[in-house]
């Protein structure tokens, strides 16, 4: 019973949440989350899922919903980007810090100022060090997956954190793709019910959530956190695995085309993999030796095995579209924090492209391994696209 | 229930808990709690109440409670009211839960406002209870859009050109009335059977409740740990903070003083307004004490005007059929009648403000 359907990546991001049918969704429209709400909102309307749709005047109070609703029990989901993401952010961390497994759906899209409503990873990127699990996703068909995923993944009782599932804003978000969606039956018997073990709702045995942690106890409690981000790496695999199940696809932490034995690497994330898959295979017919690495689980940060799959490269570049102004771009930092484990480390470096929706080309990807292979290599980041 | 068997209620909010002695807020929350009979969850704001009653690995709380942020009170709470109602919708829930939320005014006036229209406007089932100790206690005492005229705030402090705030204070009890709230009251721990009552009907209304209680602040308010009784009788009986309801639009007022006191009674024994006494100063209690007067005639008139509405619907139900046919002539629509909640609570409701009128003359 498994249906093909032509699907947008948001579209395919309500389907999941259709299947789960979560219990809470506190939710503020924005480009181009939006389109998710809307078409989880039709789903509503016609009875397709009970869920409690909490249209709130905002995206602090969206979280903040989330929160409570989250900590008494209710599975619940949200969806936002770029500013709202930004507007939610005082409330991201307590979402973790209270270990509420609220999954939460960003098409990325660039922050103000200057204004712009296209896609860059700076929404999500700011909010890398909050302990949330985050997943990025090429296709239509890896978000409806990685929803799937991420509520397991972060209501286990080891792991207890929230997760947002990225996609690229409008260019996944926005465009039809071939979706397999699963059938429903064995869909829900993977997610199975939410029962957390401290609730609000709990009368018998009542708790006090979000106590004062001085410097006495804070430090033990973000340390128990991290432990948590540790046990959700190895879960990750665990969980996908159950999900190949149904799926017959696999969950690793990256994506790994044409990548054993090539010797030139671009590592990237979301929807510019398929791009770069395009080049691949036009430049492996001209006996050229590259490869991608696309990273989908980005927290925790797989160290040793990205280190592992990159150590026969020669020269790697990193295509980071978004910035730490004044340092390393996220995903380059990353990177090469995991290349310093090799006894030989592979040249690498740093790009940064697609800013506030700056288009990247076929010839740019190209550039880029002839770049490589041309053992060009220079301290600062290069950019590709900007005038 | 009478006042010893309130007394005699095992606590909801256990003692050791690190206000400061003499501090208004937790006698507002025991207060509240006691009058409360079925179960309940607490959720708190970022401020004293949060940071003396869950100090890790203490919790003054007796119940399943929650604080998350400072802006978010009212979110906070809409969202575990969504999860009980739809918790209880999916099966997974037997008891009835009611969400009870305790902010200061900083949380509630200011950064919270937002969240707090935005859940009255859903019609959470909630009850909102700020504790509005007129400042920023927590952080030191700065001032608040809840901070009266006149009075000396860290950040208004009295100084050599400056005498404390300029600005009057919100009315915040008006504002959330203009949502169409199910019910709002203004209640103060000087009227233990007023405000009881009024936590009592909160809990039964179908809808958002929202009680603004004065809470003295014995630090920033520099009045004596034994004073907020007596500071908080002082403010109703100046009219400074009058005690009145509003339900389903039906503006009551609970308590008039039969001596209106000048402004100066309430000011006099608060080391915040003590600049105020200055004979320089004159003007800033004259600006007061109009405002105060205002504000009391415009309740009034508030009061009367509602009070007619419901003594005209009698009328027309003994006289159907004449009404009824005028609107008809006219071809006007008649607007449906408020449901307001049975006559029985209200003339129960009305019985008891006699009593309590009694025993205060
Ligand atoms: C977003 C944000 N800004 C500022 C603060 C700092 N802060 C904590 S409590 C508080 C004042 C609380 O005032 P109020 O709500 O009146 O409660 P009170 O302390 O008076 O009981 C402030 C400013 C905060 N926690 N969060
Ligand atoms: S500072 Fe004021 S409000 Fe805060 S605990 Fe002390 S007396 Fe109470
Ligand atoms: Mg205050």
């Amino acid at each position: 019973m498994v249906k093909t359907l032509a699907l947008t990546g948001s579209e395919a991001s309500a389907e999941a949440w259709r299947q789960i049918n979560p219990d809470v969704a506190p939710v503020y429209p924005i480009t181009p989350t939006t389109e998710i709400i809307s078409k989880f909102s039709q789903y509503h309307a016609d009875g397709k899922v009970d869920t409690e749709m909490m249209l709130v005047e905002c995206e602090h109070s969206a979280m903040s919903a989330a929160v409570g609703a989250a900590a008494s029990s209710a599975r619940t989901v949200t969806a936002t980007d770029s500013q709202g993401l930004a507007y939610m952010w005082e409330v991201i961390p307590i979402a973790s810090g209270l270990r509420l497994p609220i999954v939460m759906q960003i098409a990325n899209r660039a922050l103000s100022s200057p204004g712009n409503i296209h896609c860059d990873h700076g929404d999500s990127m700011a909010c890398r060090d909050t302990s949330w699990i985050q997943i990025f996703s090429e296709t239509a068909q890896e978000v409806y997956e990685h929803t799937l995923l991420a509520t397991k993944l972060a209501e286990h009782k080891d792991v207890q954190l929230p997760a947002m599932v990225m996609q690229d804003g409008f260019i996944t978000s926005g465009n039809l793709e071939k979706v397999k969606v699963y059938n429903d039956t064995d869909v829900r018997q993977f997610i199975g019910s939410y029962n957390p073990t401290y609730s609000m709702l709990d009368l018998q045995k009542p708790h006090s959530f979000g106590a004062l942690n001085l410097h006495d106890s804070y430090f033990e409690s973000k340390r128990q956190q991290e432990e948590a981000m540790r046990n959700a790496k190895k879960l990750y695999l665990q969980i996908g695995k159950d999900l190949s199940k149904i799926t017959g696809n696999k969950y690793d932490y990256f994506e790994k085309y044409r990548l054993d034995d090539a010797q030139y690497v671009i590592i990237c994330l979301n929807a510019t993999g398929g791009t770069t898959k395009e080049v691949i295979d036009r430049l492996r017919a001209k006996k050229k030796k590259v490869g991608l690495l696309r990273i989908k689980l980005f927290r925790p940060f797989p160290y040793d095995e990205i280190a592992n799959a990159l150590k026969k490269a020669r020269a790697i570049a990193v295509l980071d579209r978004s910035e730490s102004y004044g340092a390393y771009p996220p995903v380059f930092g990353e990177i090469n924090n995991a290349l310093n484990l090799l006894k030989k480390k592979p040249k690498v470096q740093s790009y940064i492209f697609g800013i506030g929706g700056r288009y990247i080309f076929e010839k740019d990807i190209e550039n880029v391994y002839s770049e490589l292979m041309r053992n060009k290599f220079r301290k600062e980041p290069q950019y590709i696209g900007v005038r | 229930m009478d006042f010893k068997d309130y007394a005699r209620q095992p606590q909801k909010l256990a003692s050791g808990q690190k206000s400061c002695s003499g501090c208004g807020f937790p006698i507002i929350i025991r207060m509240a709690m006691s009058a409360i009979d079925r179960p309940f969850v607490v959720c708190q704001g970022t401020g004293c109440v949060s940071v003396t009653t869950t100090t890790w690995p203490f919790t003054s709380w007796k119940m399943p409670t929650i604080h998350s942020a400072f802006p978010n009170l009212a979110s906070t709470a809409a969202g575990v009211e969504t999860a009980v109602r739809v918790m209880k919708k999916k099966g997974k829930l037997k008891k009835d839960i009611k969400v009870v939320a305790f902010g200061g005014d900083g949380g509630t006036y200011d950064i919270g406002i937002q969240a707090l229209s935005g859940a009255i406007e859903r019609r959470h089932n909630i009850l909102y209870i700020c504790y509005d100790n007129q400042a920023y206690m927590n952080t030191g005492g700065q001032r608040s859009s809840a901070t009266p005229y006149g009075a000396a705030t860290a950040t208004t402090p009295h100084g050599t050109l400056h005498h404390g705030k300029e600005l009057f204070r919100k009315d915040l009890t008006y504002i959330v009335a203009a949502h169409d709230v199910a019910y709002v009251a203004q209640a103060s721990i000087f009227d233990f059977a007023d405000l009881t009552r009024k936590v009592k009907r909160a809990m039964e209304v179908d809808g958002f409740a929202f009680i603004n209680i004065l809470s003295p602040c014995v630090l920033f308010w520099k009045i004596p740990t034994s004073d907020a009784y007596k500071i908080s009788e002082l403010a109703v009986k100046t009219c400074f903070w009058p005690l009145y309801e509003v339900d389903h639009g039906k503006w009551i007022l609970n308590f008039k003083p039969e001596h209106k006191m000048q402004i100066e009674a309430f000011l006099k024994p608060q080391g915040r307004f003590k600049q105020l006494l200055e004979l320089r100063n004159r003007h800033i209690v004259d600006g007061l004490q109009q405002r105060v007067d205002r504000k009391w005639k415009e309740l009034l008139f508030m009061c009367e005007k509602t009070k007619e509405k419901p003594e005209k619907k009698e009328v027309k139900k003994v006289k159907k059929k004449k009404i009824v046919k005028k609107p008809v002539k006219k071809g006007v629509k008649r607007k449906p009648e408020p449901k307001i909640k049975t006559s029985k609570t209200r003339s129960k409701f009305a019985k008891l403000k006699d009593k309590l009128k009694r025993k205060r003359r």
